[in-house]
């Protein structure tokens, strides 16, 4: 079965043990992605997803190399990217 | 085994000074993945060493560590108001009262965690206060930036907002009330200046075994109160300057605390006259003198913030703070004298010490 390939940003999977920075899960839309990676994370939800609720500010998540919204849906070959946006000093 | 840890929040990551002798020091650091930290603090009845934070990246957490600060690891489950509303922004200020975690956030709220920071939730009875809606962000934001806990009652704290002021609960944060009688707000009209709320506090401290007094550095002032911060009387005469951030008190002695007056609030708030400077008082603020050994005297142009001071439990009392440029200063004999622990942090944002063993 073909699955979306999910591809982390370092900052963030360093922030959970034994997270990789490339896996495929199984997801229909950006919110349901952010569920899947929760589960296999515990945590990882609340670093991506504010209480609005919207994908936080300053992260990027690309589906097919579109910018995404949580209702973004996503297709079983997607690749989907999850980066930190340039921000800081 | 240290005899003390300097426990430093700085706005990338948290470092660890670690002393046998409080003479040299062992730097460790940064923890926390580099995050802007604003608040490290130890339990010693968990053996845990909390940090608060949060980076624009990925929102506020506490991190937590059961191991001396070797390992960490951080939640915010339960760390976020309810859907719709803003978003907590960072973690602020912690404490430890009996087996609850405290964690205060912007904007302004306070969480509390039974379990360790595994889980929060909210203390929704000071988000609900009815002047809510006129609190305003100051300079450094709307933030919960204290929490004072009371030593013998764990339903009893009081929490500082800036811009906001002080507010008291006596039930653990089902009501509250405000405890800002007698506080200056220079910054409004004549006539207007002692509202309710809207008083910009900066730091508070228990007077040693007095938790009925309580000293309180202000945007506008310095203050004690003797009533448990029910009223307020100004003990800023004889300092240099009503501006300032940080107050340390003396782990026994309830006369004697600390303050670290910057120039003013809008001359730079660095050092008065560029020479650093930390006041000490003997008589509960009735005279103030200035502790100058070993600080610099000419071209200082920091700030101290205001969790970035704090006295230990040794005798004589040792005191730390942490610049914005990075600078941690110590002193193992109640201010008389001063030598530097590390220079080249980054900006200092708190600074508490602890005996982690």
């Amino acid at each position: 079965m073909t699955m979306p390939t999910v591809v982390l940003s370092r900052a963030l999977a360093d922030l959970f043990a034994g997270a990789p920075t490339t896996l495929t899960l199984e997801a229909d839309t950006v919110s349901a992605l952010v569920l899947g990676l929760d589960q296999r994370f515990p945590g990882m939800a609340d670093r991506l997803v504010d209480e609005t609720p919207a994908i936080r500010r300053h992260l990027n998540i690309f589906v097919d190399g579109v910018r995404a919204s949580l209702a973004t849906p996503i297709r079983p070959n997607s690749r989907v990217y999850v980066l930190t946006a340039m921000s800081g000093g | 085994m240290a005899s003390v840890t300097v426990l430093i929040g700085t706005r990338k990551g948290a470092f660890l000074a670690d002393s046998r002798d409080r003479a040299s020091w062992q730097l460790r650091g940064p923890f926390c993945a580099a995050w802007p930290i604003n608040h490290v603090i130890h339990d010693p009845r968990r053996s845990t060493i909390y940090a608060a934070g949060g980076n624009e990246w990925f929102g506020p957490a506490v991190w937590k560590s059961t191991d001396g600060g070797q390992t960490w690891s951080h939640s915010s489950t339960g760390l976020r108001y309810a859907e719709g509303e803003t978003p907590v922004k960072t973690a602020w200020s912690l404490a430890v009262a009996g087996d609850r975690l405290y964690v205060g956030v912007e904007p302004a709220g306070l969480f509390a965690s039974d379990d360790g920071g595994a889980t929060f939730h909210e203390i929704k009875g000071l988000s609900q206060h009815p002047t809510r809606s006129q609190w305003q962000p100051g300079g450094g934001g709307l933030i919960l930036h204290h929490i004072l806990c009371h030593p013998r009652d764990p339903g009893r704290l009081w929490v500082g907002i800036s811009s906001v002021g002080i507010f008291e609960t006596s039930d653990a944060g089902v009501t509250w009330a405000p405890r800002n009688v007698g506080v200056r707000c220079d910054f409004l009209p004549e006539g207007q200046r002692f509202p309710e709320i809207g008083q910009c506090v900066h730091g508070l401290a228990f007077a040693a075994g007095m938790p009925d007094r309580i000293y309180q550095q202000n945007h506008c002032g310095m203050y004690r109160s003797e009533d448990a911060g029910r009223t307020w009387q100004s003990i800023e005469a004889g300092l240099p300057s009503t501006f300032g951030f940080p107050v340390a008190a003396h782990p026994r002695d309830p006369e004697t605390a600390f303050l670290i007056p910057l120039n003013g609030d809008a001359t730079g708030r660095f050092m008065p006259d560029a020479k650093a400077a930390v006041w000490r008082t003997r008589d509960a603020g009735r005279t103030w003198s200035a502790c100058r050994n070993g600080l610099p005297q000419a071209h200082a142009y920091f700030g101290v913030l205001r969790q970035a001071f704090a006295a230990d439990t040794l005798e004589p009392a040792g005191l730390y703070f942490g610049t914005s440029g990075g600078r941690l200063f110590a002193s193992r004999d109640e201010g008389d004298s001063w030598s530097s622990i590390a220079e080249y942090l980054p900006t200092i944002t708190s600074v508490e010490a602890a005996r982690l063993s």
